[in-house]
């Protein structure tokens, strides 16, 4: 199996070959991605080398210290954290090899189209409708909303209803959509920060290939599923050093600024750093289960940890900084590349953070998860499971 | 600033094979001699602890010597191992002076000369479970705040002074006293029984860690160590007792998360499982979080002081800031979400909150651990 000095070996052969400093960016990246140095858990070929998770942290470390370029992980969050392991684990050889190239190299953006105005934490319900036409082929009518990047993406993981008249976690089919189909617009939605990040997604009549189908007819929420677990072991998955995050920038604010330090605000700010702290090592934690092969359910807990601590930790700086709390930085409408936590102002921050427990599955949703599938605790009774998703009340 | 807060060490958060062969040993033991009934029964005796109990486990399995070097009498093992010990015993808060003995006063001889005789007799001693020892401090002491000894001591070693909440001090034989003595403070070792030595049980609010005043009037005392060395072995005995509390603190919040699990599931009201309204799910699934961020927290703290790291009194801290309050919560939730059944005598979710209330304030309460912190981590107060 390869371990960490062949991965160094590796390493060391690329760089060789490919002097960051004499390189094309995109070009070293490919070359990266062709070594199978990407994300050494995938298999050869695709960009891996079927070697532990873990080891990654091995290649990267190399790289940064050889000061190779990244691919911006912030700005193809989506793709890397939802589209590719769904690939991966659905997707035919030929989706393999066309996708996850481009995908990794940032050269192709993705997006996701899940969420409905209609469909929400309960995306089961969705409504946008495929059906097949009569080249092999599916048309897909409907509409999309709160879609992160649709503006930037050249492509989106899209599940859409299939069969309107079986219960309606059966009836649905997951694809990859072309964002450039002349049936898909892109609206933008201003948000509570003054940028629009995300967007209204309408299709009308947009074409895709049944070759562009990832999983069986019908199958689109077990495909689903494993979008949104990765989702949330991306999350857990990070590694972060002491006060990294918001909580190094308000510590940082605090040590910069001592003639706003309270006694109240102090106690706070401990606290919100013990928990910080321990956040950090729970995933850390995480880390090493996984890199063992424990996989254990705190991952599902992550997402909850750190959507609550963002927020705490930004309303606390907003608070500590007292009339420049007062101020923001810039109202303006802007269409940002990606999330950018901690270069702006700690007002962005703070109304940022609003969404960390919305997007992904909501904090409560995720506490029910956690209830249901860590705990075993009994479900509450449903009235949806068994009826056909058109006779559903909506 | 943030250059040396960055620079965390990786710590090994998880548990090895043979913690985990050593977690099955203590749980086996203690669910057979140590069940809640037991526990329950046994308060209502006079006895402090169950004296087989405290064989079995301490010299039966060994976990006595866990923090002692072979050569030494011990079992050459580390903090880690102990620290999952002490998740076993506050699972079944069993009454048993391990965090005393074989961890405090353990790691305070440890601090001590041990090519000593004087040292290294009693730390046999302690290591094999045939002695019980305590460091003769207030429980509530946190690691730092042992600060002027309330005992003195004359030039003949004879100690005069009153120490009190002094935990599992009534049973204790070998007694640790931190004393003034005419060349400074310094850690002197009393026999008990004896005269000159006078324990006065007060009635504690946690029933499973007995608590007693301790009155010494020219006692007999041998000078174990002085000066810095004596002060060093009392701290790194306080630090060690309050990392490895944050391990019982998290079986402590463990056992109530699945009791409370367990019950909810069964308990029917309203025509269903009371554990499926959204209500109590959306509680108990916070608290399970908070019991697997206690883990991490407990883990780092075990493992640096097993690795005697330099970042082991920022982990503690952390740890004791973290753990303490998530225990307390975790039994007071198992006894809100129990209903009734949860306010009786009959039931053991009692003891979970009598221990994990008197714990909370073990060894310093989480504030102090906080304000620990803002020393270690650099964050001045105002
Ligand atoms: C910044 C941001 C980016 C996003 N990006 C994307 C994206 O790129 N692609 C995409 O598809 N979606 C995206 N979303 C959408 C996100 O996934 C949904 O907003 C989310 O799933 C919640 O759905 P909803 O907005 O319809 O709220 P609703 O589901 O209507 O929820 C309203 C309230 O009811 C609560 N609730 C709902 N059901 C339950 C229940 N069973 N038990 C208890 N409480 C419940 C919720 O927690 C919430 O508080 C994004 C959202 C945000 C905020």
């Amino acid at each position: 199996m390869t371990d960490a000095a062949d991965l160094r070996r590796r390493t060391a052969d690329l760089l060789a070959a490919h002097p960051p400093a004499t390189t094309e960016r995109l070009d070293f990246l490919r070359a990266r991605f062709d070594a199978g140095l990407a994300w050494v858990h995938f298999p050869e070929g695709l960009g891996g080398l079927g070697a532990p998770r873990a080891l990654q942290a091995v290649v990267d470390a190399e790289l940064e210290a050889a000061g190779a370029p990244g691919n911006d992980p912030g700005r193809i969050g989506i793709g890397l954290g939802m589209a590719a392991p769904t690939l991966l684990r659905f997707g035919t050889e030929e989706q393999k090899k066309r996708f996850l190239r481009p995908l990794w190299t940032g050269e192709e953006v993705w997006c996701q189209l899940f969420s409905e105005p209609g469909a929400g934490s309960d995306l089961a319900a969705l409504a946008t409708r495929a059906v097949r036409d009569e080249k092999e082929g599916w048309v897909v009518d409907g509409q999309k909303v709160w879609t992160s990047s649709a503006h930037l993406a050249r492509w989106a993981i899209l599940i859409a209803r299939t069969d309107p008249d079986v219960p309606k976690h059966r009836g649905m089919t997951y694809f990859v959509c072309d964002m450039t189909d002349p049936g898909v617009e892109v609206r933008p939605l201003r948000q509570i920060t003054g940028e629009a990040e995300f967007n209204e997604v309408f299709l009308t009549g947009v074409r895709i290939p049944d070759a562009h189908r990832l999983g069986e007819v019908g199958e689109g929420w077990k495909v689903a599923q494993t979008t949104l677990m990765n989702e949330r072991v991306a999350i857990g998955g990070i590694r972060i050093p002491r006060e990294g995050g918001m909580i190094g920038v308000a510590a940082t604010a605090w040590r910069e600024r001592p003639e706003l330090r309270t006694h109240d605000l102090h106690q706070r700010l401990l606290k919100l750093w013990v928990e910080a702290e321990v956040a950090r090592l729970t995933g850390e934690r995480l880390r090493q289960q996984l890199s063992k092969g424990q996989p254990g359910p705190e991952g599902s807990g992550m997402k909850l940890a750190f959507a609550r601590l963002a927020q705490e930790i930004s309303g606390w700086e907003v608070e500590f900084l007292a009339e420049d709390g007062l101020t923001y930085d810039d109202w303006t409408l802007r269409r940002p590349d990606g999330v950018d936590f901690t270069g702006r102002q700690a007002g962005y921050r703070y109304l940022r953070a609003k969404g960390n427990s919305i997007e992904g599955g909501t904090s409560e949703v995720l506490l029910n998860i956690v209830a249901e599938r860590v705990l075993g605790l009994p479900p509450e009774p449903r009235t949806d499971k068994d009826v056909a998703w058109k006779d559903l009340p909506r | 600033m943030t250059t040396p807060m960055s620079a965390a060490p990786e710590p090994d958060l998880l548990y090895s094979a043979d913690e985990e062969a050593l977690r099955d040993a203590v749980r086996a033991l203690l669910a057979d001699r140590s069940d809640p009934a037991t526990v329950l029964a046994g308060l209502e005796s006079a006895l402090p602890y169950d004296r087989e109990l405290w064989r079995a486990l301490a010299t039966g399995i060994g976990t006595a010597g866990l923090l002692v070097p072979e050569k030494l009498g011990g079992a050459g093992a580390s903090a880690r191992e102990a620290a999952v010990v002490l998740e076993e015993l506050g699972r079944s808060v069993a009454p048993a002076p391990y965090l005393t003995s074989a961890v405090i006063a353990v790691t305070a001889l440890l601090g001590c000369d041990t090519d000593q005789t004087d040292v290294a007799g009693p730390l046999a001693a302690l290591a094999e479970g045939r002695t019980l020892g305590v460091l003769a401090l207030p429980l509530t002491t946190a690691p730092g705040g042992a600060g002027e000894p309330t005992v003195r001591a004359d030039a003949d070693g004879a100690l005069t002074g009153r120490v009190t909440s002094v935990a599992d001090a009534a049973a204790a034989e070998l007694l640790l006293v931190w004393a003034q003595g005419p060349h400074g403070p310094a850690l002197h070792a009393v026999e008990a029984p004896a005269d000159g030595v006078r324990t006065e049980a007060v009635i504690p609010l946690d029933l499973t860690r007995p608590l007693a005043h301790l009155t010494l009037d020219g006692a007999p005392g041998r000078v174990l160590a002085a000066g810095d060395r004596a002060r060093d072995a009392v701290e790194r005995a306080l630090l060690t007792g309050a990392g490895l509390l944050a391990s019982e603190q998290l079986g402590i919040a463990e056992w109530c998360l699945a009791e409370t699990v367990r019950h909810t599931t069964q308990r029917t009201q309203f025509g269903r499982p009371v554990g499926s309204f959204q209500a109590l799910k959306h509680r108990m699934a916070a608290l399970w979080l908070e019991v697997a961020s206690a883990r991490a927290a407990a883990r780092n703290a075990a493992d640096a002081l097993a690795g005697g790291s330099p970042d082991a009194p920022l982990a503690v801290a952390v740890a004791q800031a973290y753990c303490a309050p998530v225990a307390v919560r975790a039994a007071e939730e198992c006894i809100q979400l129990h209903g009734g059944i949860g306010m009786t005598w009959e039931h053991p979710a009692h003891l979970y909150l009598k221990r994990a209330k008197a714990d909370q304030l073990a060894l310093g309460a989480p504030g102090r651990h906080r304000a620990a912190l803002a020393e270690l981590a650099g964050l001045s107060a105002p």
